[in-house]
């Protein structure tokens, strides 16, 4: 059933991971992903690996559901290691026909790949392990700093709200009208491109429709709940910095070094 | 014209963590001519179980046979399917789409590949059906209409197909009791002069027993009870462990007879139950010492 | 003491340009702390403009509306003094949740109003619980039944601390089951004291209430205990709306000459009287 889709790809857990300050998580996987194109060697990939890998273990997400992060950008991480291998000068190794395999284009390639699926990974951890509504809650207090310089921080933490909210209403609707139309003899199957499209009419007027009514009447019963904007707002949930945030930090400080040192000395 | 099913099973999600059994090896059986009624609590497969009789849905396995014809079988064209069973799904007003009434009453018989005069007959006699005035309505927009009338116009677009079996999946949900006593004339209007068969979905349990010839009974994806409305609603007992209700006439005599008095039959209609509690009231008076004999 | 005091309210809107429908036509009532009123009438009768101008959703064209002492109309400030006390539960239970968690839902009020965090979590609680509901507290609405997101949606309201709930067809899009649990927390609130406005056109919810209001052209056409307005039977089915079984079947019984007596207005009581 539609209604059963569960938004974005949160694993439900209760690890150490899972309850990290959502703001934590976000700065420390926009430190990871940056770390990560100051890796220039084998040993700093080694350390970014183990570093996911002890993170994986300790979130108890299982390691299929991290790799199906990985499927659906599985093409483009292979044009990237092919483009690397072939594209790149150096000592030949293999010659098949016009494509040159090189020793410094298979080590780019592999890097390059590999970077590309610690950056993926990276970033469905934090997806995995926050939920969508603590990541909007993380997104708002991050964001809040900014609003002295007009950044609507808590109309936009508002509308991702509502959004994840209202994602499944509509599509159970969708699926509703679909079927509607489908009885009324529509056929959104067959014919051209241009046909389908059209076709799409019956089920998109409908649909555009109902998002206006619930617009609407959800306007309305916020107003009736004293909604007036995010000043003088108070929070159900007040983010603390907790212990296990602090060692988090720690840890993210000391990898962020270690990337720096092996970087240096490596030259 | 029949509706046969045949130990039909639907899973949702199949393969999910999700997984729901909906349909649970259901039979049924509608003759031609039949006003047949279904009813249950909500996620008990009614919806489920139409919404397979004009193949909106597959079932993982059984049959429904439409005129003896098996429509689950393959290479069964979907168009005539729908030609002949006509569908009208809960809230049905937030289907419409078009600029005009009339286009979208004619956006079901066009799909069929009907046109021209055929077409512009199908439409006014679909109108004059739901009680909705040609000259008025047909060029307004179907959005400018209070909540029964976009109801109406709705049902119109299902009627315009001119099926050959109507299945209602709670015509009258939400609407305010003088739509729904016009929806169930309408209902009345079809059937007297089509005699086509019709299944009714609906939690009212009166609107069941006023309309319907035979009941059906389905709990968990399962049909529990079957039978014509004097058989099933004197299950008071039965119905009442399963949490559904019975029509307030039905209720009121099994109320009474639970105060002790003794009563044979089971009246689903207030013209019924008033002529009945009359009787039980002359007896009574019969019956009480000291009465004149 | 009454709560709500509406004198001569007025209340339009525009179909078309220069055509202006007059929703609420001069209307007056006083309402109760702590009682039950029910408000009924067909689709266009006004009943629905009427709840909304209570909550200060609408402010009246002319004539006042006063809850617990604040004017609906006067400054922005007393606007949310108005909304704080009463509260507004809708038909649809699925446009009127705005969190993806049920107690981050219910929480949006007092938020609104700025109570601090512990303060909320206790609220919260406290609402849920009220509703039965507190075991979904980590839910998305969307697995919930109809009843069920209806209570969430009620429990949203309580958790502000209204003194007065006004509900506009709360079970209109609801099966007999969310009905009855919907009616039951309704009971129940107003039993702690909570005064109750219910706008339906369900007849036999009505019978429930102390007072009846029944509404027909942006004017009241009957007002009363449910004991006096059913004795109006043939002017109730005039205005195109039903009576309870109850009221149905004495009508006519009297009709052919049993005596029935006219306070008769739920089941219950008619069986009582025919099996004594």
């Amino acid at each position: 059933m539609i209604r059963d889709i569960t938004i974005g790809q949160y694993y439900p857990g209760e690890s150490w991971v899972h309850k990290l300050d959502p703001r934590l998580k976000i700065i420390v996987t926009l430190i990871f992903i940056i770390s990560l194109f100051f890796i220039r060697d084998f040993v700093g990939y080694s350390i970014a690996v183990a570093a996911v890998w002890i993170t994986i273990g300790i979130s108890k997400v299982p390691l299929r559901f991290i790799l199906r992060g990985l499927k659906a950008i599985f093409m483009i991480i292979i044009f990237t290691f092919a483009l690397n291998m072939f594209m790149t000068g150096g000592t030949v190794l293999v010659k098949i026909g016009f494509l040159t395999v090189t020793y410094e284009g298979l080590y780019r390639a592999f890097f390059m790949a590999l970077r590309l699926v610690l950056l993926i990974i990276g970033s469905s951890l934090l997806t995995l392990t926050t939920k969508p509504v603590k990541l909007t809650d993380g997104i708002e207090r991050l964001l809040n700093p900014f609003k002295r310089i007009g950044l609507p921080a808590h109309e936009l933490a508002m509308m991702m709200t509502i959004a994840l909210r209202f994602i499944p209403t509509l599509l159970e609707e969708t699926d509703k009208i679909m079927k509607a139309q489908m009885a009324r003899g529509a056929d959104f199957e067959s014919g051209s491109i241009f046909k389908r499209a059209k076709n799409m009419i019956p089920i998109l007027v409908p649909l555009f429709i109902s998002a206006f009514r619930i617009a609407q009447e959800l306007a309305m019963a916020m107003e009736a709940r004293c909604y007036r904007g995010g000043e003088g707002r108070t929070k159900l949930h007040e983010l603390k910095f907790k212990k296990r945030d602090l060692a988090a930090a720690i840890l993210t400080c000391l990898f962020l070094a270690l990337i720096i040192v092996v970087r240096l000395k490596g030259g | 014209m029949s509706i046969i099913v045949k130990d039909l099973v639907h899973i949702y999600g199949e393969g999910t963590p999700y997984e729901s059994l909906a349909l649970d090896k259901v039979s049924m059986e509608v003759a031609d001519g039949e006003f047949a009624g279904l009813i249950g609590h909500t996620g008990s497969g009614k919806s489920t179980l139409v919404q397979h009789m004009n193949g909106i849905l597959k079932p993982k396995s059984g049959q429904i046979f439409v005129n003896g014809v098996d429509i689950t079988a393959k290479g069964v064209r979907l168009t005539e399917i729908r030609r002949k069973i006509g569908l009208l799904f809960q809230y049905p007003e937030y289907q419409l789409f078009e600029e005009t009434v009339y286009k979208d009453i004619a956006f079901g018989p066009s799909n069929l590949g009907i046109s021209g005069d055929e077409l512009d007959a199908r439409v006014r006699e679909a109108m004059a059906t739901v009680g909705l005035d040609f000259a008025t309505f047909a060029e307004r927009s179907p959005f400018e209409l209070s909540g029964g009338q976009k109801r109406k116009a709705a049902i119109a677009g299902v009627i315009a197909m001119k099926p050959e079996a109507l299945i209602l999946d709670e015509p009258t949900a939400g609407l305010d009791p003088k739509s729904q006593a016009d929806v169930f004339d309408m209902m009345n209007k079809i059937r007297e002069e089509n005699k086509i068969i019709m299944i009714l979905i609906s939690h009212n349990m009166g609107d069941v027993a006023r309309m319907c010839d035979k009941i059906f009974v389905m709990e968990k994806g399962k049909i529990v009870l079957e039978g014509a409305p004097d058989e099933v609603f004197s299950q008071g007992e039965f119905l009442k462990s399963r949490g559904l209700g019975l029509p307030p006439t039905a209720e009121l005599i099994h109320m009474m007879r639970e105060s002790g008095a003794k009563l044979a039959e089971t009246p689903l209609t207030i013209d019924a139950a008033v002529e009945m509690i009359d009787d039980y009231m002359s007896e009574r008076e019969l019956g009480r010492p000291g009465a004149s004999v | 003491m009454s709560i709500i005091e509406i004198e001569n309210l007025v209340y339009e809107y525009k179909r078309d340009e220069d055509d202006l429908v007059r929703a609420i036509d001069n209307v007056s009532i006083e309402i109760e702390e702590g009682s039950f009123t029910a408000i009924i009438g067909k689709n266009g009768s006004g009943k629905s403009t009427l709840a909304k101008n209570i909550n200060a959703l609408l402010i009246p064209d002319s004539g006042t509306v006063y809850v617990d002492g604040f004017n609906t109309a006067a400054d922005e400030a007393g606007l949310w003094e108005v909304r704080q006390r009463a509260g507004m539960v809708f038909q649809n239970p699925d446009n009127q949740l705005v969190a993806a968690i049920v107690e981050d839902d219910v929480a949006f009020g007092p938020e609104n109003l700025g109570v601090p965090s512990e303060a909320i979590d206790e609220r919260v609680r406290e609402a849920l619980t009220a509703v039965d509901m507190y075991e979904y507290r980590k839910k998305a609405p969307h697995m919930l039944s109809g009843g069920q997101k209806q209570r969430v949606a009620i429990a949203g309201v309580v958790a502000m601390r209204p003194k007065c709930i006004v509900f506009d067809e709360p079970t209109a899009m609801l099966d007999p089951h969310g009905r009855d649990e919907v009616m039951d927390i309704m009971k129940r609130l107003h039993d702690d004291g909570i005064t109750v406005v219910l706008i339906t056109h369900f007849m036999e919810e009505a019978a429930d209430a102390d007072r009846i209001i029944i509404m027909n052209e942006g004017k009241i056409e009957l007002d009363g205990t449910p004991e006096e307005v059913f004795r109006h039977a043939d002017r109730i089915r005039a205005l195109n709306l039903s009576v309870p079984i109850a009221v149905e079947l004495g009508d006519r019984l009297r009709k052919r000459g049993r005596e029935i007596p006219g306070d008769i207005i739920r089941m219950e009581e008619l069986v009582t009287y025919l099996c004594q």
